[in-house]
Parts: C-alpha cells; sequence; structure tokens
C-alpha cells in the first residue's frame, strides 16, 4: 500500500512539475531566432545631443577622466585658432592706428599758458609706487599672455623651436608669479583712488566737449576727468574680471570642470584684448600725447598751470585746502 | 601608407581594465596618469556599456591645432605624437581634446604643470626609434617594431582593435553584420569625422 502510494506521488510530481514548466515558459515555441542585446543599449549619438558630453563611472582617482567624449574641445578651438585672433588684432591694431591718426591729426596737447615755474604735488610717492609695480606686471603680462595667443604664428617662425619653448616657458612662469602683484595693484587703485572716480556732473560737461583733447577745448575737471575715471573703472572691472578667470586658469580644476576651465580662458582672452587696447590708449596719452602729464606719475609732481588747464577744479580745492591749512595771521605775506 | 586608428566595440568591452594596465606597464606611465581608461556609461542599469578610450589619434587634431608652442606633429601614419622638449604645460591641449588624452604630471607650484603626457600608439616620440631617451619620456616604441598598440593586441574580448582604419573597420562591420547589432564606434565621428561605414 506504501508502495503504490510513493508511486502515485512520484506520478503526481512530475504532473505537477510538467504542469509548472507549460504555464511558465508559454512562449518557449514563439522563442525568437536571434536576440538584440542592444535593443536598450546607450547610444554614442543620443547621449551627445541630449548632454554634450559623455559621461560615466571610472575605476581610476581621475574624476576628470569620467568624461570620455566632450566634442566642445572643437568649438572652444575655433574660438581660440580664430575668434581669439581676429578680436586680438582688431582691438590692438585698431587702437594703434587710431593712436597714429589722431597724433597726426591733433598732434601732442601743448600747455597754452607755458609753464610757470611752480608745481603741485599730484600723486606722492605711495601712489606712485603701487601705480608703476602695476605697470610694469601689466606689461609683462601683457607680452607673455600675447605670445600664447601670437607667439606661434608670428615669433616661432624667427626662432627655433627649441629657443621659442624657453622663452615660452618663462613667459608662463612671469605670467603666473607676476599676477599676484598685478591683482594687488589692482585692488590697492581701486581703493586708493576710489574717492576720485565716482562719475558726477562734471563728468557730462567734459565728454560734452571732447575733454579738451579733441578740440581746443579746456573744460573743467576735477582730480581726475571723465577719460580717467573710465581707465580707472576700465581697470578695475577689467582687472577684476582678469583676476578671476585667471586664478580659475591657474589652479586648473579645482572645483571647475572643463566646461568652466574652457569659459574661464574665452573670458580671459578676450578681456585681456580689449584690456591691452585701452591701455595703449592710456599710455599714449600719459607720454606723447601731452605735454606735461607724464610728470604726474614719474616724478609726482605737475606745474602749476598744467593743473589749472587740465585741472582746474582738483588745484582750486588744493589751494583752498593749503590755505585753510595755515591761518592768515601767521602766513608770511609775500610782499613785504 | 596606413592610417592607424583605434575603435573600441562596445558591445564586447567587459570592463576588465587590461588594456588600461597593459598600457601603463609597457610604457612604465608614472603614478597618477593614465593613457587609457575605461568609463562605464549607465553603470549597473540595463544597457550600460563600458568603452576603452584613449587618444584617438584624431584627424586635424585639435590638440595639435591650438598648442602655443606647436609641440605635436602627425606621423604618415595618422598618429598623433608630441614632443616634452617643446610642451611648456600650458595646459590648452586638455580643454581642446574631445577625449581627455592629456595628462599632466603634477610637479611645481600651482599652475606649473609638467610637460603633457599621452597616449604614442606605442609609437614613442622624435627621439630615434627605439633609443633610451626616447623609452624615457614617451615609453616602448612597438610601432616601429612592427608591433600594434599593446592594449589592443592583449584585449581578452578583442573588443579594442587597433590598426589601419579601413581594416578594423571591416572587421567591426562584419561582426556587425554577423551578429546583427552594434552601437557604433565610440568617438570616430568626433575624431575621425566620420563612422565606420562611410
Amino acid at each position: 500500500m506504501t508502495a503504490l502510494v510513493a508511486k502515485f506521488r512520484h506520478v503526481l510530481g512530475a504532473l505537477a512539475l510538467f504542469a509548472v514548466t507549460v504555464t511558465t515558459w508559454p512562449g518557449m515555441a514563439q522563442q525568437p531566432n536571434s536576440v538584440d542585446p542592444t535593443a536598450s543599449a546607450v547610444k554614442e549619438d543620443q547621449l551627445l545631443q541630449r548632454f554634450k558630453t559623455i559621461q560615466g563611472r571610472g575605476s581610476i582617482p581621475d574624476v576628470k577622466s569620467y568624461t570620455i567624449e566632450q566634442p566642445a574641445g572643437r568649438e572652444w578651438r575655433r574660438f581660440h585658432e580664430v575668434t581669439l585672433r581676429i578680436i586680438g588684432a582688431a582691438a590692438i591694431i585698431g587702437m594703434l592706428v587710431l593712436l597714429v591718426v589722431f597724433y597726426l591729426a591733433r598732434g601732442m596737447v601743448r600747455l597754452e599758458s607755458g609753464r610757470s615755474g611752480r608745481t603741485i604735488v599730484r600723486f606722492n610717492a605711495a601712489e606712485r609706487v603701487v601705480h608703476w609695480m602695476t605697470a610694469s606686471c601689466f606689461i609683462i603680462l601683457a607680452l607673455s599672455g600675447l605670445n600664447i595667443t601670437f607667439g606661434r604664428p608670428l615669433l616661432l617662425p624667427l626662432m627655433s623651436p627649441e629657443a621659442f619653448t624657453a622663452w615660452s616657458e618663462w613667459a608662463k612662469y612671469a605670467h603666473n608669479y607676476l599676477s599676484f602683484p598685478f591683482t594687488l595693484g589692482v585692488v590697492l587703485i581701486f581703493l586708493m583712488w576710489l574717492g576720485g572716480n565716482i562719475p558726477n556732473r562734471v563728468d557730462i560737461e567734459w565728454l560734452r566737449r571732447g575733454g579738451g583733447i579733441v578740440g581746443q577745448d579746456q573744460p573743467p575737471a576735477q582730480r581726475f576727468n571723465a577719460g580717467q575715471k573710465l581707465i580707472y573703472w576700465i581697470l578695475v572691472l577689467g582687472g577684476g574680471a582678469m583676476a578671476v578667470s585667471g586664478y580659475a586658469l591657474i589652479f586648473p580644476f579645482y572645483g571647475t570642470t572643463i566646461e568652466a576651465m574652457q569659459n574661464a580662458e574665452i573670458v580671459h582672452g578676450v578681456v585681456a584684448m580689449l584690456f591691452i587696447a585701452a591701455m595703449l590708449g592710456h599710455i599714449y596719452i600719459g607720454t606723447i600725447g601731452m605735454e606735461g602729464a607724464f610728470e604726474a606719475m614719474g616724478r609726482g609732481t605737475v606745474d602749476l598751470n598744467w593743473a589749472r588747464e587740465h585741472h582746474n577744479l582738483w588745484l582750486e580745492e588744493e589751494e583752498a585746502a593749503r590755505r585753510a591749512a595755515v591761518p592768515p595771521a601767521q602766513a608770511t605775506p609775500a610782499s613785504e | 601608407m596606413a592610417r592607424m586608428k583605434f575603435l573600441c566595440d562596445a558591445d564586447r568591452c567587459i570592463e576588465c581594465n587590461a588594456c588600461v594596465t597593459a598600457c601603463k606597464n609597457e610604457h612604465e606611465v608614472p603614478w597618477g596618469i593614465n593613457r587609457r581608461r575605461v568609463v562605464t556609461i549607465n553603470d549597473g542599469e540595463p544597457g550600460e556599456r563600458s568603452v576603452s578610450m584613449a587618444c584617438m589619434h584624431c584627424t586635424d587634431a585639435p590638440c595639435q591645432a591650438v598648442c602655443p608652442v606647436n609641440a605635436f606633429y602627425t606621423t604618415a601614419d595618422g598618429v598623433v605624437l608630441h614632443s616634452k622638449d617643446i610642451c611648456i604645460g600650458c595646459g590648452y591641449c586638455f580643454y581642446a581634446c574631445p577625449f581627455g588624452a592629456p595628462q599632466y604630471p603634477r610637479v611645481g607650484n600651482f599652475g606649473s604643470r609638467g610637460k603633457m603626457d599621452k597616449c604614442t600608439y606605442c609609437a614613442g616620440g622624435p627621439e630615434p626609434d627605439g633609443s633610451a631617451a626616447e623609452y624615457e619620456k614617451y615609453g616602448a616604441n612597438r610601432l616601429a617594431e612592427g608591433k600594434l598598440p599593446l592594449c589592443a593586441e592583449m584585449c581578452s574580448t578583442k573588443s579594442l582593435l587597433a590598426g589601419d582604419g579601413e581594416v578594423i573597420a571591416d572587421i567591426y562591420n562584419e561582426r556587425v553584420a554577423k551578429r546583427g547589432y552594434g552601437s557604433g564606434a565610440w568617438g570616430w565621428k568626433t575624431a575621425y569625422r566620420e563612422g565606420t561605414t562611410s
């Protein structure tokens, strides 16, 4: 009896197993001949269209390497190779041409009333030190920076590749290290001359009358005229943009992605070209563009007549301050 | 003349990283520098794919175009090489490279990256073929010995192919035709402005 039950149990078990197999594999007969394991696979084209870059998970510490494709490098290349060079050449050569034409047409802005022989302090020693520190850094930064954009087409053909590399490497070091005193200079200039550089109503009048540079007029001006205020704000804002984008480039990938690095280089390049063009104008008017202007930042003093012609309101303030500093009772009369 | 290319058949890559190890060992690549790496996209999800990526030796290479000191050159085989004597370590090639190939040893202070290092297609550099100076700077020059890059040579699933572009494209297309699927040659459109079938 027990043997019969055991046999029956086996048959029952086999039947049950068959039933389970049949119900769970209902499509066994319709099994497709070929399987497409790529039906859900990631597609390069789709990823690029959706994300612009293709990223995944890697197994090495360098997280930048997890981006396997960023075709945007090609766009950046076009900017660096073509766009930036056009902007740079247009800004710098354009400014130089403008200055030469202007010099030939207008000539040096002369001291109309000649020299009085008496001088007044315009920039003290500290101001001049800050100015020349910033200026000398700027010149080296500009030349070493231009080398990165224009060195290969312009300088490399004139020297051996080794010599050009040696020069470019030193230029790179100079560019990196002198960025620190330059940035310090920009900050100090910002603080030092902020007071005299807030635009006001006098500037409108000055600009309307061409600043006395275009034409022969001598519009009133305070310590800094509208043109100087413009240079001040170009330096503060341009220098600020250069510092922010430059330090992003100096410290690569400290919290920046490759896209941010590309954008930092674009900002740095474009602002640099415009900055250089603006400073060429500043250098022109401070040297051959105007008689008596260089001594303000050179010796620190200017002739009283120069001050009267170009910064009359400032001169009046200074003289009023001096009169107030020396009470009339103690002053020795000039004629006695 | 052959036009050398890499092709990674992502449907075959099993992310074993043997190509990475082979490359590091063959060229004694220093710590922190990887000329080749394997990246898994959509890791752990259905349809994930692993791709082995290194310098693709682009046609009209962006690195070569943006280099401010002209350190790069393309060989007759279409391999993009560079001179570490000319490189100033500015980092521009990394910004331009679509594949993240250039690597820099971090030497010196902040911005002073060392001389750039990247995949040479096992073809060394400008020094005489097989010289000690070449090995020191760029690693082995297998191409001069008539051998293909080691990463592809020892790929266990033959996912990574190296060789003349037309030949490896034919091998890949034959595979795709036979098995009935293929997710394409990753990076080819970006690097060579063409797919495997054009």
